[in-house]
């Protein structure tokens, strides 16, 4: 029976890209309507981890199912909203056209322009070229293009990288109005900081899953006073382990 | 393949051009000053009437290969390109939105071109003015496909730039503007029936020179479009949603 409570599923997941293999046959599993923080430091595998999930990525083993079906599906690519780490946007346009491209491709109503503008807080600058931003402003905009067509899950690279602590804030409200509404987020971050406002947390180190956790969960289990602390740990603990 | 998106995409790389006005004057204006800088430096011989039709082919062609290259470059690069992938767009919604923007260009461009070198430099037209506008139309949809094909093997700008003489040159050379192709050594008379340009070239002249060659230069046309069809199929198949 398909257990639709996962939003996201990953059975021995190996990919390889070129010569490396960057995940080496990790399972995951994303619960749905959950905030899910992807931790770890750069170069651990979060990024190739969510490209193979939203189906940019071939994968090299094992399986990874999305809302049911398998990843990179033709009927997922209306369903999942991505968003790259650098911002994937046209310079040359401005905000509004932007994101009314990209909801002409989703088929998406002509509405979901002005209420995403004004969910990641670009109504002051909606009618600008996107070149003349700033560098928070543009990763915004590409937060906004995810959000279009309200996809029933949200893979967000490092969403919140660049911004100021008050916009933080208010895009992580926004995040968790998302997932009570129903949707499910996936979020990477190397901050930390950011960990306690998820509902769970999966960290990536080398190419693996060193924990699979709540927030409070990660922390009573390593008798961590934070989830800095209770990174250090859990990576002293498999360095161990391995010698 | 959607008209809409197709439609949608068209639009978008439009704007784009739309927001960029000294792109599009020069992409209007250049080629017309050089047909008419030619016209001038060959006034009093027969040489304008000779070359000045292939002109009006050759300028298309390039200016669409290095326009086209260069966005899609950028739209491999910026990371837009995995983002439309990733979306409900089919390949060829992607490809044709450039061709038809990129075609709009290029007839807004023979248009200007062409007037100018028939009416103020002088260039004589045998046969029918439009038929030239058509031929330099096609010339900037095989320029387009060919540059949509090149920057999949481009890393990055330079890199795209360069693959203008390559692929442009040649074709130059031998498609019989400086040399009528038959009077060529015969390895290069065989490898000149391989390349596009020369039965615009062809095409162009038999405009230019005879009045009722219509069947010959659509025949023509047709090769090219063929050229520019396979371009656009090696070019699809370098869009790949999934990578390596």
């Amino acid at each position: 029976m398909v257990n639709y409570s996962e939003a996201v599923v990953a059975t021995g997941l190996v990919i390889r890209r070129g010569r490396v293999e960057v995940l080496h046959g990790i399972d995951v599993h994303v619960p749905s309507g959950q905030i899910v923080g992807l931790l770890g430091p750069s170069g651990s595998g979060k990024t190739t981890l969510m490209r193979t999930i939203v189906g940019a990525q071939r994968i090299t083993a094992g399986e990874v199912r999305v809302l049911g079906r398998p990843a990179g599906e033709r009927s997922l690519r209306s369903a999942v909203g991505y968003m790259s780490q650098s911002p994937a946007i046209y310079d040359d346009l401005t905000v509004e056209q932007n994101l009314d491209y990209f909801r002409r491709v989703l088929r998406a109503p002509r509405a979901d322009v002005a209420r995403v503008i004004q969910e990641v807080g670009l109504g002051e600058v909606a009618t600008r070229m996107v070149a003349n931003l700033s560098g928070g402003q543009r990763s915004r905009v590409s937060l906004g293009i995810a959000l279009l067509g309200t996809p029933r899950l949200l893979v967000l690279d490092e969403p919140t990288v660049g911004l100021d602590p008050a916009l933080r804030q208010e895009l992580w409200e926004l995040f968790r109005r998302l997932a009570d509404s129903g949707a499910t987020l996936l979020v990477s971050s190397h901050v930390m900081d950011e960990a306690r406002r998820c509902d769970r947390l999966l960290l990536v180190r080398d190419g693996r899953i060193v924990a699979d956790d709540t927030p409070s969960g990660l922390l009573t289990a390593t008798g961590a006073t934070d989830h800095d602390d209770a990174f250090l740990r859990i990576i002293a603990h498999e360095t161990e382990a391995a010698a | 393949m959607s008209p809409r998106l197709t439609l949608a995409t068209a639009g978008r790389i439009l704007t784009q051009v739309r927001h960029d006005p000294r792109t599009i004057v020069l992409l209007l204006v250049v080629p017309a000053l050089l047909v008419g800088l030619i016209a001038w430096i060959f006034d009093d011989t027969p040489v304008f009437d000779e070359v000045g039709p292939a002109m009006l082919g050759l300028f298309p062609f390039i200016v669409m290969f290095l326009v086209t290259s260069i966005t899609t470059l950028r739209e491999r690069r910026s990371g837009t390109l995995e983002r439309l992938l990733a979306l409900p767009l089919g390949k060829g919604d992607l490809i044709g939105g450039y061709a038809l923007a990129f075609g709009l260009l290029a007839t807004l461009q023979a248009l200007v071109a062409v007037a100018w070198a028939v009416w103020v430099c002088g260039l004589s037209v045998e046969g029918e003015v439009w038929l030239l506008v058509v031929v330099a139309v096609v010339n900037g949809l095989l320029g387009t496909m060919l540059g949509l094909l090149a920057s999949a093997f481009a890393a990055n700008e330079f890199q795209v730039v360069q693959f203008m003489p390559l692929v442009v040159a040649p074709q130059v050379l031998l498609g019989g503007i400086f040399l009528a192709r038959d009077e060529m050594p015969d390895v290069l008379h065989a490898i000149s029936d391989w390349l596009p340009l020369s039965y615009s070239v062809d095409a162009l002249s038999l405009v230019s020179s005879e009045s009722d060659a219509t069947g010959d230069v659509l025949l023509d046309l047709l090769v090219v479009g063929v050229f520019a069809l396979g371009a656009l199929v090696l070019a699809a198949l370098t869009l790949r949603r999934r990578t390596r």
